[in-house]
């Protein structure tokens, strides 16, 4: 009797409720798709924690006809790589971010309407769209150039001459081939120019223009109003884009897989900056298809595919939790 | 030097920097576009269009398996992207104003930004061993996983910039919201999600570490849904990789295609949307 009077009380869902719930049901597909990513790299690796445990991630080993699995190189291998992309490509991207929101806009406005105003608007206009570009040239085409061309810069220009004048220290340690983990980090390095200053431009744009005034109130230049209200104002959310490109280097696979070199095994621990390495990704991008389903291998890729989900995750999580937060001071715009 | 001219200075070279910084970064685009053009311009001819693989090593033969396959992929992949998406986006729009949408947001970027070869694992792990092979249709659901999202965020965003006023004018007629959602606001809001699904169409057209763990790639045209297909960034990643010159040749001239495709549809879209949604992230 009392379930049937709190039946007779609930109003009949009109139309917009059922459309309401129906897109709310579509948009939990994304919940499902992470939960399922979750469930399939924990289900598809218990062989390989139920037989090394904790010596999967601290082996060395990496062995398919033994059986032996130890990821310790590629974890390290995708480390490095990535350490290297933000080391060169962070303060490159927030160099291109403030030039292109900060100084850009003073230079066309500066310029003038003559001829001379039309070439500053035209090149700033066709370096910004350039910059987006980058990010639109898919990773194969990266690794295709990386194999052909940038590899030979690297070893010309960059390898030989360390390795000559610092071959004794042991980062520059061994004989330059140019497909070794610098020109792996380094292609990173420029694979995630465009997400961190896209991101960096953004956080820069949303600091409010009372902090620029008050700036340039007391007389300061230019680059004083940068470095003082811009760069301190969004340090948090520049900070966060830094670990957005983190993020797409850990996870990124085609280029690092055909510039790296493809070391196997205790090879493959990044003791060089000239060696051959392996990361998490190109280790699965290579063994995946030749794993045999009967053996261990492809539970010991999956599980490997699980450190790189959770390196992933933490990251991403990390980074849209800063970038987030000082995009909301601004409110209005970007919620 | 007075004190005024060392911040002049500064200024200055603050100014020198930034600008270096652009143009190092500029450099890798141009070398790009440069060396495929330059490489990938000898090998086009009708044949390489027209007819599928030759002979492993020797010349002859083409990749119109592989842009068929690239094409097939791209289809089924926004069949089923694009509604999940433009639905999600529409939600989180128009009523993701809570906690729920919040968290869907979240975790819309978090994924947006998600390594693809774990995607790939995923495809394989549900469709491909279901199936019992490499097939068509794991490849295009471990591609429409990587589109959802972009999509999602796209519609979203360029439904927020629908004014509120045109919602409140459709609510003063007595339309419902779901009708006035879909038929008003969405319409309003179109520019924008094309934009956004040729971004997307753009972004997994060059995808290649999903497909290696669910099409497999092949050398025969396309068979069926349940059978391995290629698609054109994986031919490229394999011709890169054989030690024959006219192989590699191939390959650039494979990514030719590839980057004109791609760059077609982003330049393209960017110019006809010129100033209008510039907070699209591809």
């Amino acid at each position: 009797m009392v379930e049937r009077r709190r039946m007779g009380q609930l109003r009949r869902p009109t139309s917009d409720d059922i459309f309401v719930i129906q897109s709310g049901i579509f948009a939990s597909a994304i919940i499902v798709v992470l939960v399922l990513t979750g469930y399939v790299l924990i289900s598809g690796s218990i062989p390989v924690w139920s037989k090394f445990g904790t010596g999967f991630l601290t082996g060395t080993t990496w062995s398919p006809v033994r059986e032996v699995f130890g990821a310790l190189p590629y974890i390290l291998g995708t480390v490095v790589t990535s350490l290297i992309a933000i080391a060169i490509g962070v303060p490159l991207s927030i160099g291109v971010a403030i030039f292109l929101s900060e100084m850009a806009p003073h230079a066309i406005r500066g310029a003038g309407s003559g001829i001379l105003g039309w070439f500053v608007r035209t090149g700033i206009r066709i370096l910004s769209n350039g910059i987006e570009l980058l990010a639109a040239v898919p990773s194969v085409i990266y690794g295709l150039w990386g194999l052909f061309v940038f590899r030979f810069w690297i070893l010309d220009y960059v390898e030989t001459p360390l390795s000559n004048y610092l071959g004794f220290v042991p980062v520059f340690s061994g004989a330059p081939f140019g497909l070794d983990i610098l020109t792996a980090g380094l292609i990173l390095a420029i694979m995630i120019i465009p997400t961190v200053s896209a991101i960096s431009r953004e956080v820069m744009t949303a600091v409010p223009l009372a902090q620029r005034e008050a700036a340039y109130s007391i007389g300061a230049t230019r680059w004083e109003v940068i470095r003082m209200s811009v760069l301190g104002y969004a340090r948090s959310g520049i900070f966060g884009a830094a670990i957005l490109g983190l993020g797409r280097a850990v996870g990124e696979t085609m280029a690092v897989t055909m510039v790296i070199g493809n070391a196997i095994g205790a090879q493959a621990l990044p003791t060089s900056l000239f060696r051959p390495g392996q990361t998490m990704s190109s280790l699965i991008a290579n063994e995946f298809n030749e794993a045999d389903p009967t053996s261990l291998h492809p539970a010991a890729l999956i599980g490997v595919g699980l450190v790189l989900f959770m390196f992933a995750i933490t990251i991403n999580v990390l980074a849209q939790l800063l970038v987030w937060r000082v995009l909301k001071i601004k409110g209005g715009t970007v919620e | 030097m007075s004190n005024q001219s060392v911040r002049e200075f500064k200024d200055w070279l603050a100014f020198i920097i930034g600008g270096a910084c652009v143009i190092l970064a500029m450099i890798p685009l141009i070398s790009i576009l440069v060396d495929v053009i330059l490489r990938g311009l000898p090998a086009l001819n009708l044949e390489f269009l027209t007819t599928g693989p030759g002979v492993i090593g020797q010349p002859g033969g083409g990749i119109a398996n592989s842009i068929e396959g690239s094409l097939i992929l791209v289809g089924l992949t926004c069949l089923m992207g694009v509604p999940l998406g433009l639905i999600s986006g529409i939600f989180l729009s128009e009523f993701g104003d809570n906690k729920y949408g919040r968290f869907i947001r979240f975790l819309n970027d978090v994924l947006s930004e998600f390594p693809s070869i774990v995607v790939g694992i995923l495809a394989y792990s549900f469709v491909v061993l279901l199936v019992g092979s490499f097939s068509t249709i794991a490849g295009a659901i471990a591609l429409s996983i990587i589109m959802m999202p972009i999509v999602t965020r796209a519609t979203e965003e360029s439904l927020k910039l629908v004014p509120s006023t045109i919602r409140d004018a459709a609510a003063a007629l007595g339309i419902k919201k779901w009708r006035s959602t879909l038929s008003v606001v969405l319409s309003t809001g179109r520019n924008g999600v094309v934009t956004g699904v040729l971004l997307a169409v753009a972004r997994v057209a060059g995808e290649t570490a999903p497909l290696l763990l669910t099409v497999l790639g092949s050398q025969l045209f396309f068979s069926g849904l349940t059978k391995p297909v290629d698609a054109l960034p994986l031919r490229i990643y394999r011709l890169a990789l054989l030690p024959y010159a006219s192989a590699q040749q191939q390959g650039w001239g494979a990514a030719l295609v590839l980057i004109a495709i791609v760059l077609t549809l982003n330049v393209g879209v960017r110019l006809a949307t010129r100033g209008r949604m510039s907070s699209v992230r591809s």
